[in-house]
């Protein structure tokens, strides 16, 4: 694969096929962790850090892994992940263990993560699936961090903890209600990039369609079939 | 007594696993569009739940922490769920044929639905008894079938609702979804009035 071809592996994350605007994947800790911008970054490290993993074993032992039993298979190699980040999490960072609360542990069940195993990596090479899963930890951290700084500015007038403004302009975005609405609002404003650059037309666009069906987003057969309709 | 209604209606009303907790937002954004289909989800997940309390819970308690393994709780907890649906289906499958029409379709969707791992783990978390989690656990399904219906139907209004071209289809259900959970976020406060605090 040419280095072009490497690169665009690690950007397609950050707009054209963000994992959680344009492949609604993971909707559930994007929604429950960003009331203030640091757990948006601490979650995305944490999924980014389970992702390049998971998705480099999975793609060292496609072949060995039988076809039949390859979801339980992937569900073992993230959940071993999974409890290496909570013991780490749990000893040098406290606070954030508190803050992610049961969303840590729900990483194993994010959809990103078994959508890319069962998508990308067990379909191709290790480099390629790390660096696929390096953009896909990217454009969840981004979108979790970008998230996480508005509903903290509105919701609390603070930024990453630095106190800004000494009222809270919109309160209500920092509480549950904000986080359906600032998710909603962004991934709209994703669909407008994405319609103004006619070049990606149509790529997630089909997606966001297709994801409307994400009943599938947790079933992993279906759920590649909508990724891999979304690459198409 | 007081304690285990307090349980069951604080899981339901202001603890929304859907709502407040954001728990399962993937099937309650995927199958939320017609009432059979969200009610038979929800009766899925509220039968799931109970199973995968009942077996999870006994093996927290009597085997991890006896042995000190309290670190495989999520290595543990996620394969004997997903395994566990597996039997469910196919004793559905054997036995309660008709159950399994019903249900069938619903059940592989929720191995991995994050409300179910996220409800065995909270249970935990808030140090329930057996009873106290079986309860909560059910408060939880509860919760989430009201939190489905009262979606469905507000989504089947909005079918006819002409939004902005970027906001067409999900976006502009999230945004209707914020206005949901602001009705809940009415409930605060609620459980403390009612049965004081613990």
């Amino acid at each position: 694969m040419a280095k072009n071809n490497k690169l665009k592996l690690v950007t397609k994350g950050l707009l054209k096929e963000n994992p959680v605007l344009r492949l609604v994947l993971g909707t559930c800790p994007t929604l429950a962790v960003t009331t203030l911008a640091i757990n948006g970054i601490g979650m995305g490290a944490a999924a980014t850090f389970v992702l390049i993993c998971s998705n480099v074993v999975i793609s060292a032992l496609r072949k060995i892994i039988p076809d039949k039993v390859r979801i339980p298979a992937f569900i073992t190699v993230i959940a071993g992940f999974v409890t290496i980040v909570q013991m780490f999490v749990k000893a040098f960072a406290p606070d954030l263990d508190k803050a992610l609360g049961v969303f840590l542990p729900l990483i194993v069940v994010n959809c990103i993560i078994l959508g890319r195993a069962e998508a990308f990596a067990s379909k191709n090479n290790v480099i390629d699936s790390a660096l696929d899963g390096l953009g896909m930890g990217l454009g969840f951290t981004l979108t979790l961090t970008v998230m996480g700084c508005i509903r903290e500015f509105f919701g609390a007038g603070a930024l990453f903890g630095i106190q800004i403004l000494d009222f809270a302009p919109l309160a209500i975005l920092g509480r549950s209600p904000g986080g359906f609405f600032v998710f909603g609002a962004l991934m709209a404003l994703a669909v407008k990039l994405d319609m103004a650059n006619p070049s990606t037309l149509g790529n997630g666009s089909g997606c966001v369609g297709g994801c409307l069906g994400c009943t599938y987003a947790c079933a992993p057969e279906k759920k590649a079939e909508a990724v891999e309709g979304g690459k198409a | 007594m007081t304690k285990l209604a307090a349980i069951f209606f604080s899981m339901v009303l202001v603890d929304n696993y859907i709502l407040v907790k954001f728990l399962g937002i993937c099937p309650f954004l995927g199958v939320s569009k017609k009432l059979d289909s969200s009610v038979g989800m929800s009766i899925a997940v509220i039968f799931v739940m109970m199973m995968a309390t009942a077996v999870t819970w006994p093996m927290y308690t009597y085997i991890l922490v006896p042995n000190g393994l309290e670190y495989l709780e999520t290595i543990s907890f996620i394969l004997v769920i997903a395994s566990l649906v597996q039997l469910v289906e196919l004793i559905l499958k054997k036995f309660l044929p008709s159950l399994h029409r019903a249900l069938g379709i619903y059940l592989p969707l929720i191995t991995t639905n994050c409300a179910i791992l996220g409800v065995t783990m909270l249970n935990i978390d808030n140090g329930y008894n057996f009873i106290e989690s079986m309860i909560g656990s059910l408060g939880a399904g509860v919760g989430y079938l009201i939190a489905m219906v009262i979606f469905t139907g507000v989504r089947s209004t909005l079918e006819y609702a002409k939004p902005p071209k970027s906001f067409e289809g999900l976006p502009i259900t999230l945004v209707s979804a914020s206005l949901a959970a602001l009705s809940f976020s009415g409930f605060g406060g609620l459980i403390e009035n009612l049965f004081g605090t613990f």
